[in-house]
């Protein structure tokens, strides 16, 4: 700060006296708004869980058999396995780039809250994975003959389940991301954390399924999701510190 | 409490500790292990209807219990390490997560040896089995993210943080199982409930249960005792330390 107000001709360095003025939603806004560009200038990073997503569903049919009962049985099973599978791939870019071009720790050193910096670059993250998988999912739920009734249960636990699952696996990789080979290490992990959102959510496609109200298991996973909205930034916030160091 | 607490925050301290702990916890366990587990193996009733083959219960039920009970005191290491940053609390941690893990196994194992002959299969997904391997897997996370940093302290502070995330997630894990099985099958759920016992049934099983918890003690107190002196191996009492051995 010295620096800046010792030369305040410099336009340059007028940023920095600045920043501290910045709001809440200035600064949320603007660390998604870079993350995003950054995403769409990498598109083959927003494709490939994409297309791992609809590979790994493509493969179930193949391996069990095409008969539509089996299929229809355990369609929200794999949907739902194959969207945890595609968000862990996923969750490594989250916090890797920045943690090796120093960006990160600038963020950390910033005199803006980790909580607001860390949500807004897990909201980036959920748009660019979370919200195409949701937009995949009918297509591939035609694929494997889910039951009529169930799809608009499928959307609805999706809209509610991929956002836990990128703020729990921000807590995997703001572990992990000083690590040279975590991305194994990550899966172990996180997958133990997912499963109260696999058991919900399916849970919920088979009850709408039988025609039975789900409301439930939906309140459920909007618990889940409010209580790792307010919860997890925090634990993102005190592992990455760690992690920088 | 905090000024009696206090001195055990220097390593030098509560080495001496365990030094002191140590043989109280190992004979007491040796004394109720073995009067424990002879009364229970050879002396208790058979059960009426499980035979004898109910008393792998007496390995089962300390197992598992404690299988939870080291994830908590885990669990409040971490917080304590984390909140008022003692860095010995790390080192509990550590020296209690393997233990931890092995007792989740050993529940797992003699959990399904167990059921093989009651319910004719050796694994079932039932709540309490699926929640226990999430445990294991969970202490399985620990122990990889202990051993994944280089720097012990690093290493302290991130299982630390996982541990507390895991704290939070099992109470959510076990119901969420609970529900999700009742859902689909119901009936084998209850046979796992404890059974009421008569006396000469539940004495063995206190003795045991004391027993093993004083294990986990004496195993958790020669970890702990390793964690300390390899993470101060550089500190002159240490190494006065080893000059007497080695003299």
């Amino acid at each position: 700060m010295t620096l800046a107000t010792s030369t305040p001709n410099n336009k340059d360095n007028n940023l920095l006296p600045m920043s501290k003025q910045l709001s809440y939603r200035r600064a949320f806004s603007l660390v998604l708004k870079r993350d995003l560009t950054i995403a769409l200038r990498h598109r083959d990073d927003i494709i490939n869980p994409l297309l791992f997503f609809v590979i790994v569903i493509t493969l179930f049919p193949l391996g069990i058999g095409p008969e539509a009962n089996t299929l229809s049985r355990i369609a929200p099973g794999i949907i739902w396995v194959a969207a945890l599978l595609a968000t862990l791939l996923s969750l490594d870019r989250l916090f890797k780039a920045d943690f090796t071009d120093g960006s990160l720790e600038q963020m950390l050193l910033s005199p803006h809250p980790i909580f607001i910096l860390v949500l807004a670059k897990i909201t980036a993250h959920w748009l660019i994975t979370g919200l195409p998988l949701i937009l995949m999912a009918p297509l591939l739920a035609v694929l494997l003959h889910l039951d009529e009734n169930s799809y608009g249960a499928l959307i609805i636990t999706l809209f509610l389940g991929t956002p836990v699952l990128s703020l729990l696996g921000a807590i995997g990789v703001a572990l992990t991301v000083g690590i040279k080979k975590g991305g194994v290490l990550l899966s172990l992990l996180v997958l133990p954390l997912y499963i109260p959102v696999l058991i919900f959510a399916t849970s919920a496609i088979d009850t709408a399924a039988l025609g039975l109200p789900y409301s439930g298991q939906l309140a459920i996973i909007a618990a889940l999701f409010f209580g790792s909205l307010t919860l997890a930034p925090f634990a993102v916030g005190a592992a990455l510190k760690v992690s920088t160091n | 409490m905090w000024k009696w607490l206090h001195p055990y925050a220097n390593p030098e301290v509560s080495y001496h500790l365990t030094n002191k702990l140590l043989p109280w916890f190992s004979y007491l366990a040796a004394i109720f292990l073995s009067i424990g587990l002879v009364w229970a193996l050879l002396f208790a009733p058979a059960d009426y209807q499980q035979g004898d083959s109910f008393r792998i219960f007496y390995v089962h039920v300390p197992a598992a219990s404690l299988s939870m009970g080291i994830y908590v005191s885990m669990a409040i290491a971490a917080f304590s390490s984390l909140v008022w940053q003692v860095r010995l609390a790390d080192a509990s941690a550590a020296a209690m997560a393997p233990v931890g893990a092995a007792f989740t196994a050993i529940a797992l194992i003699t959990g399904s040896a167990w059921g093989k002959p009651m319910w004719g299969t050796w694994w079932i997904w039932d709540a309490r089995l699926t929640s226990e391997l999430i445990l294991l897997f969970l202490y399985l996370g620990v122990i990889a993210l202990h051993s994944a940093f280089e720097d012990k302290n690093l290493a302290g502070k991130a299982a630390g943080i996982l541990t507390l995330v895991g704290v939070i997630n099992i109470p959510i894990i076990k119901y969420s199982v609970e529900w999700w099985n009742t859902l689909h099958q119901g009936s084998t759920v209850s046979k796992l409930g404890k059974p009421s016992m008569s006396l000469d049934m539940l004495w063995p099983f206190i003795f045991c249960f004391i027993g093993f918890s004083l294990l986990v003690g004496v195993i958790i107190c020669l970890r702990f005792r390793n964690e300390i002196l390899a993470r101060n191996s550089i500190r002159p009492w240490v190494r006065e330390l080893v000059e007497q051995k080695t003299q």
